[in-house]
């Protein structure tokens, strides 16, 4: 059964801060969903080929040629913070 | 009477436009119109566009003029999901982490809308990045069922349906990942089409479920529903999931009749918790189709109940790995105040994404992370394999498949927000056909207790043409529905916030 480290391992890994009360709720209701979600042990998958992907495609290969692309001044327009050509972050070092 | 230029399909428009009876101008300053008077009620739209809008029904006027007919779809007022990327127009997808994105690109759909001449009026509200069956986890606000403004419209594409429906846009364009055209179609009384996996570019959808998702019509009828398809279909470079197949000229299989026609009514979607109004307008379909010629019978489709729980760990597990990419780096929003990178990330992501999600990227990175994975993720693939196998096998006795959209009518506001589960079995109708991706199309059966009703075709891949035939013979028969508020906006003013909303039919 899920419990409420394993939400806050689970936080953690997907990069979200949980309130208390964010932790209790996810707890219960992942724990719902989940128990719901084990009803697909009924079924015996054992020779059961995965399906990931619908369509019978593999590698989609093509020339490797220069196509249209944006100008850099138009990807850093919705920075939320620059400095030059760069998008700027807070301290990581 | 006055002809009611916002309550007309758009193959109606075309010929009075292309007749110069009408200006494209002219017809989207009625549109304009009506959206001043219904909006403040209905909320379906994020963003209108009215200057860009009047921009291109100017240049739609000149192209009409010169006899320069592009497409059927000149000069015709669409509407568009707030997740497809549109160039210099804010494109949300009605969640405070993208409140502020401004996109440098046309999605591809967008773009042969554009070059079809088509007039864009704006962005439409929807559940935040598409996860939700009401509209109401939209960042901004909810969006009401222009039937009942007590109700909502379904969701995700709420915004479009509830636009097509109010006559606030003529035709527009939703994604559906698990019924997210399909449902709010049926809630709000039009047609809705969720095309093969492949079929329609995806690029410039900002990603859910990249294995699920898919970009299709919401429009007044089957014909129009045809039209918008013909102009979005086809092979992208851009999309390497995109199929290359030869996009037919859609409208021409509506006039070929149900003579030997095949349908199976599959018992897992006809029985146990379907709404009595929801079968009794089923069973009225089937007697139609019978007296037109076709047969129909009863089928099975044995994995059914494993769809929901299925669809629930691979649809969060590739948004949990879509979703990463909000991070407040390169745009949306971003924290005010952070110690640093990794605080700037927890924290831009906490206050950007909204409950339901979190609860969906909670789940997903759940079901992929070590020890998990083959239990949870890996088991549900193997199941999606079942259940596309149940349709496959379907197909060799069976031309289409019917179904209810959804077990019920539109639910209350509020009446499904509490529990997650709850509200995710709206969709227990039109999951599985995501999960095998296969077409499927929404067309309005009844009314039941005033309320629209419709009923689901599903189809061989790339059987589109099928679909839309099968449902114009039902159109045919039992005509479209008209919303009393898109009727007499007016009237549905003066009733404002009673949350009433009376039978319309027409034709």
């Amino acid at each position: 059964m899920l419990t409420k480290q394993e939400v806050e391992h689970v936080a953690l890994l997907a990069r979200l801060a949980l309130s208390e009360e964010e932790k209790e709720m996810y707890t219960r209701q992942l724990r719902d969903i989940l128990e719901y979600a084990a009803r697909l042990n009924e079924l015996d998958t054992a020779d059961v080929p995965p399906t990931s992907h619908v369509l019978p495609l593999s590698n989609v290969f093509r020339e490797d040629e220069v196509g249209e692309h944006l100008a850099p001044e138009e990807v850093l327009a919705n920075a939320p913070e620059r400095e030059g050509g760069f998008f700027k972050v807070p301290r990581i070092v | 009477m006055e002809l009611d230029l916002c309550l007309l399909p758009a193959h109606r428009l075309h010929a009075m436009l292309v007749k110069r009876e009408i200006g494209a101008v002219e017809l989207l300053q009625a549109v304009l119109r009506r959206i001043d008077e219904v909006e403040d009620r209905v909320r379906a739209y994020i963003t209108v566009t009215r200057e860009e809008a009047l921009q291109q029904a100017r240049e739609a006027d000149r192209m009409l003029s010169r006899g320069e007919v592009a497409s059927p779809l000149v000069g015709i007022p669409v509407a568009l999901k707030d997740n497809l990327c549109t160039i210099g127009v804010r494109t949300t997808c009605a969640s405070k982490i993208l409140y502020n994105f401004v996109p440098p690109y046309d999605a591809t759909v967008v773009r042969r809308l554009r070059d079809a001449g088509a007039v864009l009026v704006g962005k439409t509200n929807m559940d935040e990045f598409a996860m939700g069956s009401s509209t109401e986890n939209s960042a901004f606000f909810p969006t009401r069922n222009p039937w009942d403004l007590g109700r909502v419209p379904g969701g995700s594409s709420g915004g479009s349906a509830a636009a097509v429906a109010a006559g606030e846009a003529v035709m527009a364009l939703g994604s559906d990942t698990g019924g997210s055209i399909r449902q709010p179609a049926a809630f709000c009384g039009v047609v809705g089409l969720k095309p093969t996996y492949g079929a329609v570019s995806r690029y410039g959808l900002v990603a859910f479920a990249s294995s699920l998702d898919q970009i299709g019509p919401i429009t007044r009828d089957v014909e129009d529903c045809a039209l918008l398809l013909r102009a979005i279909a086809g092979h992208d470079p851009l999309d390497t999931t995109s199929a290359r197949f030869e996009v037919p000229d859609y409208a021409s299989f509506l006039e070929e009749g149900l003579r030997g026609f095949r349908v199976g009514v599959p018992r897992e979607y006809a029985g146990e918790g379907i709404d009595p109004g929801v079968r009794g307008v089923l069973m009225r379909v089937i007697g139609l189709l019978e007296q037109m010629g076709a047969v129909v019978e009863e089928t099975t489709l044995p994995h059914t109940p494993y769809a929901l729980p299925c669809y629930y760990l691979i649809a969060p597990a590739e948004a949990s790995s879509n979703l990463a990419r909000y991070d407040g780096v390169r745009y949306g929003y971003r924290t005010r105040d952070a110690e640093d990178v990794v605080d700037m990330f927890m924290k831009t992501r906490s206050e950007g994404f909204g409950p339901e999600v979190k609860r969906r990227i909670m789940l997903g990175t759940y079901a992929l992370s070590a020890g998990y994975y083959d239990a949870y993720y890996l088991k549900a693939l193997k199941v999606r394999t079942l259940i596309k196998g149940d349709f496959d096998r379907a197909f060799k006795d069976y031309d289409v498949l019917l179904a209810p959209t959804s077990p019920t009518c539109a639910f209350r506001l509020g009446e499904k927000t509490a529990d997650p589960l709850q509200m995710y079995l709206s969709d227990i109708c039109t999951l599985a056909v995501n999960l095998a991706g296969i077409p499927a199309i929404s067309v309005p059966g009844g009314l039941a207790e005033g309320l629209p009703v419709g009923v689901q075709f599903i189809g061989r891949p790339f059987a589109e043409g099928t679909l839309l035939r099968v449902a114009y013979c039902v159109e045919r028969r039992v005509g479209t529905f008209v919303a009393p508020l898109a009727r007499s906006p007016a009237a549905a003013a003066a009733r404002a916030g009673e949350g009433a909303a009376g039978r319309g039919e027409d034709g």
